[in-house]
């Protein structure tokens, strides 16, 4: 090709590592971690040195969604269809044990776990998490997307590989 | 403070107390719930009583406690002016679980009943929209009453209408109706 690209050997391997560091993201967030959530963000911790730093509040716009505290059996068709919203390839972080697990709620009301809703990437636990705790999801999530092995990029490939 | 409160009902309304009583100062009267709407309007009405606001309306389930009544209903009011409180309870039987409605002495009441009845199934009657409140329409039960099962999941059904079917529909849904989930609530004409 003439370009030599020191470390990187394929195109699936610049795209993924363009998509890690540039994730947008979209927090839905319903309950306290997201106070822990906006300390991830602030300056002392900073999510921004792991390239996660933009926040917008579309989800047509973004790539990361970000389920941050306890979702109820009423918001989870909410959930659903923000999670169609966005652009492939999309990737989920449930933040915290309620959106992980359904955390100590075993009820008529919450939904046990947001994978029964979306498919999720990592799982962040914690009652909050402490923002290390997040960092180090993002860091890991960082490495599936680069590995290429989220739901959503293993759904892109098969409807590719079915088309022919 | 609120002694004189609960004597003045008391007295307005001698044949429809139960029992009464004090703790830490609040006082409560068990009465019965045939009246209920008297009592609230002569609560609010009366100047020496003046209860001006309902500051909660709730239930509780008395489910294998040994009460000859299962449910009992609670009246937690205010009055601004004279700054006192008074507690109402009401006992509520199971078989005709239905107790006159106070929306039309406290608006505020509208609400709260309509939480009560969605957690309790309690009626309430004269309300003017006594639907669910918190839980969506498809949801069977009371999810409140003891004998409700603990555990018990009631994930939102699919829709009727495939084409309004967003758990099956991978692609986005567009159309009038493109923001409502809930079947009935929120569709937009």
């Amino acid at each position: 090709m003439g370009i030599e690209l020191y470390g990187v050997e394929t195109l699936q391997q610049i795209l993924g590592w363009a998509r890690k560091y540039s994730m947008f993201k979209q927090p839905f967030v319903t309950a306290c971690c997201g106070m822990e959530y906006m300390s991830a963000m602030g300056p002392r911790y900073d999510l921004s040195r792991f390239g996660c730093e933009f926040v917008q509040f579309t989800p047509r716009h973004t790539d990361l969604l970000f389920v941050v505290g306890t979702i109820s059996e009423r918001q989870a068709p909410v959930l659903r269809r923000i999670y169609d919203q966005m652009a492939d390839p999309k990737f989920v972080v449930a933040f915290g044990v309620c959106a992980s697990s359904g955390g100590f709620y075993q009820n008529y009301a919450v939904v046990p776990g947001v994978d029964q809703i979306i498919p999720v990437d990592v799982y962040i636990p914690g009652c909050p998490p402490r923002p290390e705790q997040v960092i180090d999801g993002i860091v890991r999530l960082q490495e599936i997307i680069q590995a290429g092995e989220t739901h959503s990029q293993k759904e892109l490939r098969q409807l590719a590989g079915a088309k022919g | 403070m609120s002694k004189a409160a609960l004597q003045a009902v008391k007295k307005k309304f001698a044949s429809e107390v139960i029992s009464e009583h004090s703790q830490h100062g609040d006082e409560t009267l068990v009465m019965k719930a045939d009246k209920i709407q008297a009592i609230c309007e002569f609560c609010r009405d009366d100047p020496a009583v003046a209860m001006d606001m309902l500051s909660d309306l709730t239930a509780v389930d008395f489910l294998m406690q040994g009460r000859e009544t299962r449910f009992e209903m609670v009246y937690h009011l205010y009055s601004t002016t004279k700054r006192h409180r008074l507690r109402i309870k009401l006992p509520v039987g199971e078989a005709k679980a239905e107790v006159a409605s106070v929306t039309g002495v406290w608006k505020s009441a509208n609400w709260m009943e309509r939480e009560v009845w969605d957690m309790y199934g309690i009626k309430f009657e004269g309300h003017p929209d006594l639907r669910r409140i918190l839980l969506y329409e498809e949801f069977v039960g009371h999810p409140l009453r003891k004998d409700y099962p603990i555990a018990k999941r009631q994930p939102l059904t699919r829709r009727e209408d495939p084409v309004e079917n967003i758990w099956e529909q991978k692609h986005i849904l567009t159309g009038p109706s493109a923001g409502a989930h809930f079947r009935g609530s929120y569709d937009t004409e």
